[in-house]
């Protein structure tokens, strides 16, 4: 299958034109004795037919993808409404490129502020950017963000953030020369008092999750008061479809918050590609990395988009940009941006209420059972919670898996402390007689 | 042109002298290359510099330059005025654009500037 | 406004979506009330009809590969097939949660695709985890970091040539780096003194683009690798130009230690209107233990997920990759095969300086070679004689249906214009185009002022990105407060 629109006769005509004898000519440049000898050693072409044929079968072998999922962790399964892949993949937005000139992309760049705006409204934030890789990638930049805002260089984590965003956090931080340092846990939650004997004038910011890794829903309050005594920035990380009904960021004195916007919209797609989600307030704006949309008028008077505060990003700052950051995930941006649309006001409150009532329904059925128990009974939690269980996980995760059901995360790897402890996750998307025949199974063990 | 009584860097900050205060910008010649400014990114008053520090960034629509300063010392003020009017500095780059005060901590580093003249010369 | 904003389309009692009805008893809001929104979240009321023809009529105002020849060069914006997408959207693929244990067929892409990669480019081991180009840069300098670090050396400097892309400076920097730049020499090439000089046990590494960002080959490269390596510093390759080397040379072959790749340049993965992309590094054998964790593996015929790896930089960013696009990049490859890949190259480098002897007739090129798959023009020219610049060019063909190429880098050419057309385009569009450059730079020479005041038949003309940059508005909020 070739995609390249010339004739051999074409070709020669080109060649001739050139002033050349053959195709070969043009790459004499390159050193005789590196130059690859033959075709390089790649399985044969296919016809579309074929490879077809051959991806049907693999992604046929991932029957995960068709179980009941009570996986959460940080990827989440949603309801896709169906308006999203027709709009998402018309070439017009599918294969358009970055909206460097805005003469030639008014609808990215309109997509793009309306997308802002909505990340906005939903966190309560100032200002939101076009968007960053992932909600991992996002958090570390928030870390080095919060050290150039406050000239500090010290960020402290709370445990309870993500194993993986954790890691990430670190692999940034250690990169660029800056201090990472991790708050303990205390009954599922941030240990408050830990956190404010650590805490001093050298700390940039504090990290937290919201509702943090294990599902738990921390007093934000309380914590934004250590914080902000020490002049420290507030970063917390938050789960979209959590805000329905949950304070936004902003209310507590959120410095920045940062997202993973897969939730909204966008595919579980073993990973990637997801959608990092930036937002600070006002008076940061300048030293936020990444992409902005802003509003402008043309020589005519008419309002319209452009990328704007350019000057911070690497193609004109290069070495002093606030980032080396260069693409967003736009398209992941509008699939999020359209999917909190379509929800409307009232979809996104009834959305967390299905949440909200299924993942608690779950837990108290589950928790009924002999060899099963809340591990946080007295902590508040939204659709993920943690259980744990007199059996063995591996023994659990065998029973489910053999039952057809993708079943709970194992906590015991990122925190030992929590062996034989379960991390479920309960959505919209898991009816009634998925949730029973859960139990139903779990009560087998 | 460019005021005598100024003296001025290779790297196009002019400095007033007031006994042992300077006013410090940039010269008429630079906020033209710089084109139309959007942001001065100046610092806070309390800090102290070294000779040849980067105390600030000038931000225009394409680039983003760094400025630094003639002489070391401790900030005294900034202008507030640049805030939501950094034009001033394309407009007046000698008096209304000024961007910082500062208290000498060594005038002897001012026999090192270049004079209007020399200035004038280095820019043509 | 050219086009309502959505939030200006919102009317009370609209509704979108509808969710199914709850279908489980009752459960008692057991979070504080304290912890919950007093006000609700004040999204936008809109059914799905207005929704659709929204988002619809916004689409309409973007130029796009689909529809306009984008000759971007350093960009590769060629064709992306659309079985690609179909691949990506299996149920198999898509709806696979990340933490699904070992699915052989997901970890079979992710396998395949290092391995074909390693053959492309000639390295020993890729990581896919980074999400694009820029992503690559910095996940290879942390890399080069630990390198040095775990062989007892701190070394701080990374040399740049000017001629390159701003993110390579940029990941520098986020890694502490010093960045010292080396200059190019008459023929668009390092400078190889220049290079010598500022070669000592302090260089961590030498970052360069081959060919270069003028399109030229280096042709000093295997020269260069070895003045790199007799300091100890690693030669790191930035990928973007890619789509000239495709079964003709593999810079693993030419000395680089690592390197990033571009999928979404060139192997075909969609733009998206500036993402997602994705940005796999390949490395020489010795750098493989850095590599972000976790690895994919095949072991006993089984694919599996390492998380053991004791030297690796850490993590990028969670989970393995954008693995919807190493779908794509995996299904372009396949379908193309080797021939296929080589052909691709072929034709874009033929394209390329076809067009180049066309357009080196009104324009200056700066350099005379034989160009790859990109070259780059002056118009110095034509500015200083007309006071036309290369931007109002680039807005001209605009109006006469194109894209414009790259203006903004590289640095060392003035008023330059980066020409990359790929292997996708017609022979019927490259003339079109090269007619359309040839019109324009008469329209230039006998009215100014109409190219410099271009685009005129697009929806919105120049925008005032001075006023827009004093005063942000970058929400709708931002811009309530503002009326």
């Amino acid at each position: 299958m070739s995609y390249i629109p010339f004739s051999s006769q074409e070709q020669d005509k080109l060649v001739k034109n050139i002033g050349l004898t053959s195709i070969d000519d043009l790459f004499k440049d390159i050193p005789e004795s590196a130059r690859v000898k033959g075709l390089l050693n790649l399985p044969d072409s296919l016809s579309e037919m074929e490879l077809v044929s051959s991806f049907q079968k693999m992604a046929a072998q991932n029957k995960d993808a068709h179980s009941p999922c009570f996986l959460g962790a940080g990827a989440y399964d949603h309801y896709i409404p169906s308006i999203i892949q027709p709009l998402i993949s018309r070439g017009e937005f599918l294969t358009a490129y970055t909206p460097y000139q805005p003469e030639a992309s008014q609808g990215t760049l309109q997509y793009i502020f309306e997308f802002q705006s909505i990340i906005c409204e939903l966190t309560g934030m100032d200002v939101a950017n076009a968007s960053m890789y992932d909600g991992s990638s996002a958090s570390a930049e928030a870390a080095l963000m919060a050290c150039r805002c406050t000239d500090r260089n010290k960020v402290l984590v709370s445990r309870a953030l993500h194993p993986q965003y954790r890691e990430v956090i670190k692999t940034y931080l250690r990169s660029a020369n800056l201090q990472y340092e991790e708050i303990p846990l205390k009954d599922g939650v941030t240990d408050l008092e830990l956190l404010s004997q650590t805490i001093d004038s050298n700390t940039a910011a504090v990290m937290v999750q919201y509702p943090n890794f294990l599902g738990n829903i921390e007093d934000m309050v309380a914590i934004e008061k250590t914080v902000h005594a020490q002049k420290s920035l507030l970063v917390v990380n938050a789960y979209p479809i959590a805000l329905g009904k949950l304070k936004p960021p902003a209310e507590f004195g959120t410095d920045i918050c940062v997202m993973e916007g897969q939730s909204l919209g966008n595919s579980l797609s073993f990973g990637g590609p997801y959608l990092g989600i930036i937002t600070c307030k006002k008076e940061w704006v300048r030293k936020m990395p990444g992409r902005l949309v802003g509003l402008a008028k043309d020589n005519q008077g008419r309002e319209g988009f452009i990328l704007t505060l350019q000057a911070r990003e690497q193609h004109i700052r290069r070495a002093k940009a606030t980032s080396n950051i260069c693409s967003n995930q736009s398209l992941n941006a509008l699939c999020s941006l359209i999917y909190l649309v379509t929800l409307g006001k009232k979809g996104f409150r009834e959305l967390w209420d299905l949440n909200y009532q299924k993942a608690h329904y779950a837990a108290s059925r589950i928790a009924a059972l002999a060899s099963f128990k809340l591990a946080y009974p007295q902590q508040p939690f939204f659709n993920e919670f943690c259980i744990h269980s007199s059996k063995s996980v591996a023994q659990v995760n065998t029973v489910l898996k053999n039952a057809g059901i993708l079943g709970g995360y194992a906590l015991s790897k990122d925190y030992p402390e929590l062996d034989n402890t379960l991390l479920f996750c309960v959505t919209e998307k898991r009816t009634r007689s998925e949730i029973d025949h859960l139990v139903e199974i779990l009560a087998q063990v | 042109m460019n005021p005598n009584e100024l003296k001025y860097t290779k790297s196009h900050e002019w400095i007033k002298v007031d006994g042992d205060t300077g006013i410090i910008g940039i010269s008429d010649f630079a906020q033209h290359e710089l084109s139309d400014i959007v942001f001065a990114d100046l610092p806070e008053a309390g800090k102290t510099i070294v000779a040849g520090d980067q105390f600030g960034v000038l931000e225009s629509v394409k680039t983003a330059s760094d400025i630094f300063s003639p002489v070391s010392g401790t900030i005294l003020e900034s202008n507030a005025a640049l805030k939501d009017h950094p034009e001033l500095i394309n407009q007046d780059p000698y008096t209304q654009g000024w961007m910082i005060k500062i208290k000498l901590s060594n005038p002897s580093e001012l026999d090192t500037l270049l004079s209007a003249q020399d200035y004038q010369s280095l820019i043509s | 406004m050219i086009n309502t904003l959505i939030f200006d389309k919102s009317r009370p009692g609209h509704e979108g979506h509808s969710l199914s009805r709850g279908d489980v008893p009752t459960q008692e809001i057991t979070i504080p009330e304290s912890y919950l929104r007093e006000k609700e979240c004040e999204l936008p009321e809109v059914s799905e009809p207005e929704i659709l023809r929204h988002y619809t009529r916004l689409s309409q105002l973007n130029y796009c590969v689909d529809t306009h020849f984008y000759p971007l060069g350093s960009c590769t914006m060629k064709y992306n097939p659309r079985v690609n997408e179909d691949m990506a959207a299996l149920e198999g693929f898509k709806q696979l949660h990340p933490f699904a244990e070992a699915p052989q067929g997901a970890l079979q892409v992710i396998f395949d695709l290092q391995e074909s990669l390693k053959e492309i480019f000639g390295f020993d081991a890729f990581t896919l985890q980074p999400a694009a180009g820029a992503h690559g840069e910095l996940t290879s300098l942390m890399m080069v970091k630990a390198y040095h670090l775990h062989n007892g050396e701190k070394r701080n400097t990374v040399l740049v040539p000017t001629t390159a892309h701003g993110t390579n400076p940029a990941s520098a920097n986020m890694c502490g780096f010093q960045v010292i730049e080396i200059g190019a020499n008459e023929e668009g090439n390092i400078n190889l003194e220049d290079l010598q000089n500022h070669l000592n046990s302090d260089v961590a590494a030498v970052m360069i683009t081959n060919p270069n960002t003028m399109g030229l080959f280096e042709k000093n490269i295997c020269k260069i690798a070895d003045m790199v390596h007799s300091v100890g510093a690693i030669l790191y390759g930035d990928g973007a130009n890619s789509n000239a080397l495709l079964g003709k040379v593999r810079p693993g072959d030419l000395g680089f230690d690592m390197m990033h790749v571009n999928l979404h340049k060139t192997f075909s993965t969609p733009h998206g209107g500036g993402g997602p992309g994705s940005g796999p590094v390949g490395v020489k054998s010795k750098f493989a233990p850095f590599l972000p964790k976790p690895w994919v593996i095949k072991e006993n015929n089984q694919y599996q997920i390492q998380e053991d790896c004791p030297l690796s930089v850490g993590m990028v960013r969670s989970f393995y990759g954008n693995f919807g696009i190493l779908v794509r990049a995996l299904a372009y490859i396949r379908i193309n095969g080797a021939q296929g890949l080589k052909s691709v190259t072929e034709q874009a480098v033929l394209s390329a300086n076809y067009l180049k002897e066309i357009l080196r007739k009104y324009w200056d090129l700066p350099v005379d070679r034989i160009c790859m798959h990109e070259f780059v023009l002056s118009g110095a020219n034509l500015a200083s004689q007309n006071g036309v610049h290369t931007l109002d060019v680039a807005k001209r063909l605009l109006d006469y249906g194109f894209h414009a190429p790259t203006v903004y880098f590289p640095l060392t050419v003035k008023e330059c214009m980066m020409i990359e057309p790929t292997e996708t385009e017609s022979l019927e569009t490259l003339d079109q185009f090269a007619q359309a450059l040839i019109a324009i730079h008469q329209e230039a020479m006998d009215n100014p002022e109409l190219v410099k005041s271009a685009p005129h038949k697009t929806v919105v003309s120049r925008f005032d990105e001075v006023q827009a940059a004093r005063n942000p508005i970058l929400n709708y909020r931002q811009l309530k407060n503002a009326r």
